[in-house]
């Protein structure tokens, strides 16, 4: 039994046991469609926030706590240009909705990379090599983040706005499915895919999977480790302002607290995934994501412990999560 | 000119002062094969050598060019290449994927490339599979593989031997014996009969220090010397 399940995808299936699980519990089909698009949907745009965290400590060993800081900024700057189109996404030109989403979300990944060079250089290469000094400042740093959002939108919540196509739903039967979660999910893949491919089909991809197994021995065998991670930084802070852009969106109203919020279950994501390995982070992703929508229709009072239940059930079955790189 | 030369190397790891003082020549061609017992700091200046850890200023020379405090990825693009002990392997990615890692620009020379598999037939063989499925022995000859993939100068080898079965140990001697027709080897080892097969010139180190060099030939006639430094006799 256990080796046809490996046979069939191994671990690669707890997202499909999950749902049988959730489709037996919630018992209503129409119900349970739309919780696991929710939580598809949640999964991926947490993928995209998390997939950075784990490269950065799989291939420098550093523990970043300040990453959803990206995620923070992400969010406003997406809202903020949302906010200044605002007239091209009531507009009925779809050509017109498509470029300020496209532009709120390139602003987002600009912003990202850019404040990742910054962080990286200013912030992460000063504490190399000592966790300690790493968890301290980098907490500082979100700290710090947090105010300046404060200080330039206010603490007032903002409202996001969606460009119209991505606004209502698909009814299917009687199953509703809102629009932007289906858009979300198709953008985590897209991203999921993309970086599978540089990761695996790429030499870049090859020396970042070998750096995560092994930084000394690449090297040892003539490449600056210490470059590739600053690149690596950089898309990964590019990746979680993206995933940050999409949250707004998804959750239509933003605070300064949101880094602070999406912080344990961006960690409790790569925790459960295994550190360094996308395909892990993804996993991991669409599990929380889920269990947080199946636990929060059966059992609210429980949602909020759910994904700390299910990352403690997954370390205590597997010790280095579900699909680690190889140390 | 020596190829390689450690003159006063002095390493320290954290607060603990590991190399005290080494100073060897190395000359170009052939196995030059640093001895010594568990502890002694064989493994550490090969490090040093490498720049894993920092060595004193002034105290590693390659062809007459100071390696104190340069990059270990720079001190690699000289020609220099490192075995370690623990051979290094990338576990997770495949024979092939190993071993273009190791080329500068990720394709392989045909003619070189059919040298390396003569020498180590059993990595074709498993060319696609995962290096971590590899046995011990067949990991140790994916890591010189990796190591002399392309034309290096000079070849670092930490320990080939340990923990590997008699067979292999005969085949990994006849392969090392054959690259140091053309390549420059400094290989650290506990292996004595091993060591006395490949080495030309030798030295000793012992608590950091250098203790005795000259050559391996010397050496593997005077018991006497090999008990007092090795403790070696029988």
């Amino acid at each position: 039994m256990i080796g046809l399940i490996g046979k069939l995808g191994g671990v690669n299936l707890l997202p499909v046991a999950v749902m049988l699980v959730g489709l037996v519990l919630i018992g209503a089909p129409s119900s349970w469609v739309t919780l696991t698009v929710a939580g598809l949907a949640m999964g991926m745009m947490v993928f995209l926030m998390a997939s950075g965290l784990s490269l950065v400590f799989g291939l420098m060993d550093v523990l970043n706590f300040g990453h959803s800081a990206f995620v923070s900024f992400g969010a406003f700057v997406a809202a903020s240009v949302l906010a200044g189109l605002s007239g091209w996404l009531s507009a009925p030109s779809v050509l017109l909705n498509v470029a300020a989403l496209a532009l709120a979300l390139i602003a987002a990944l600009a912003f990202g990379l850019a404040a990742g060079l910054f962080f990286e250089r200013v912030i992460i290469k000063p504490v190399y090599k000592d966790h300690l000094r790493q968890i301290l400042i980098t907490m500082g740093a979100l700290i710090v983040s947090e105010q300046i959002i404060l200080a330039l939108w206010g603490g007032t919540p903002i409202t996001v706005h969606r460009p119209a196509f991505l606004e209502g739903a698909w009814i299917i039967g009687d199953v509703s499915i809102e629009i932007y979660r289906g858009f979300a999910f198709a953008l985590g893949l897209i991203v999921f895919a993309a970086l599978y491919v540089m990761l695996n089909r790429t030499r870049l991809g090859l020396l970042i999977r070998a750096g995560v197994e092994n930084r000394e021995m690449v090297e040892a065998l003539g490449f600056r480790i210490d470059r590739l991670f600053v690149g690596v930084f950089m898309l990964g802070s590019a990746l979680a302002a993206l995933g940050g852009a999409m949250w707004a969106g998804y959750q239509t109203l933003i605070t300064p607290a949101l880094g602070g919020e999406m912080m344990i279950v961006v960690f409790i994501v790569v925790i459960i995934g295994g550190l360094g390995s996308i395909e892990g982070t993804l996993l991991g992703a669409l599990m929380v994501g889920l269990i947080s929508n199946y636990v929060g229709f059966l059992a609210p009072k429980l949602a909020l412990a759910s994904n700390m239940i299910l990352m403690m059930a997954i370390l205590m079955w597997r010790p280095s999560g579900l699909r680690p790189a190889v140390k | 000119m020596s190829l390689l030369s450690l003159r006063g190397l002095r390493t320290s790891i954290g607060q603990y002062a590991v190399l005290h003082d080494v100073s060897i020549e190395v000359p170009e061609g052939g196995v030059f094969v640093l001895l010594g017992r568990n502890g002694a700091g064989k493994t550490t200046t090969l490090r040093s050598v490498m720049g894993l850890w920092s060595p004193s200023p002034a105290s590693v020379f390659f062809r007459g060019r100071d390696l104190s405090g340069m990059h270990t990825a720079d001190i690699a693009r000289l020609g220099i290449a490192f075995v370690p002990e623990n051979m290094g392997i990338f576990g997770g990615l495949s024979v092939a994927e190993n071993m273009v890692l190791a080329t500068r620009t990720g394709q392989f020379d045909k003619s070189r490339l059919a040298y390396v598999q003569a020498l180590f037939p059993a990595l074709e063989k498993f060319w696609d599979s995962r290096a971590g499925s590899l046995s011990g022995g067949q990991k140790q000859m994916l890591a010189v593989a990796r190591a002399i993939i392309e034309p290096r100068e000079l070849i670092l080898v930490d320990e080939p031997t340990k923990g590997l079965a008699p067979a292999i140990v005969d085949a990994m001697a006849d392969a090392f014996a054959e690259i140091g027709q053309n390549t420059t080897i400094l290989l650290v080892e506990q292996n004595f009969q091993f060591a006395r097969r490949l080495g030309r010139d030798m030295a000793v180190i012992d608590d950091g220090r250098i203790v005795h060099a000259g050559s391996m030939a010397e050496f593997a006639a005077n018991a006497d010397l090999q008990d007092r430094l090795l403790g070696l006799a029988v």
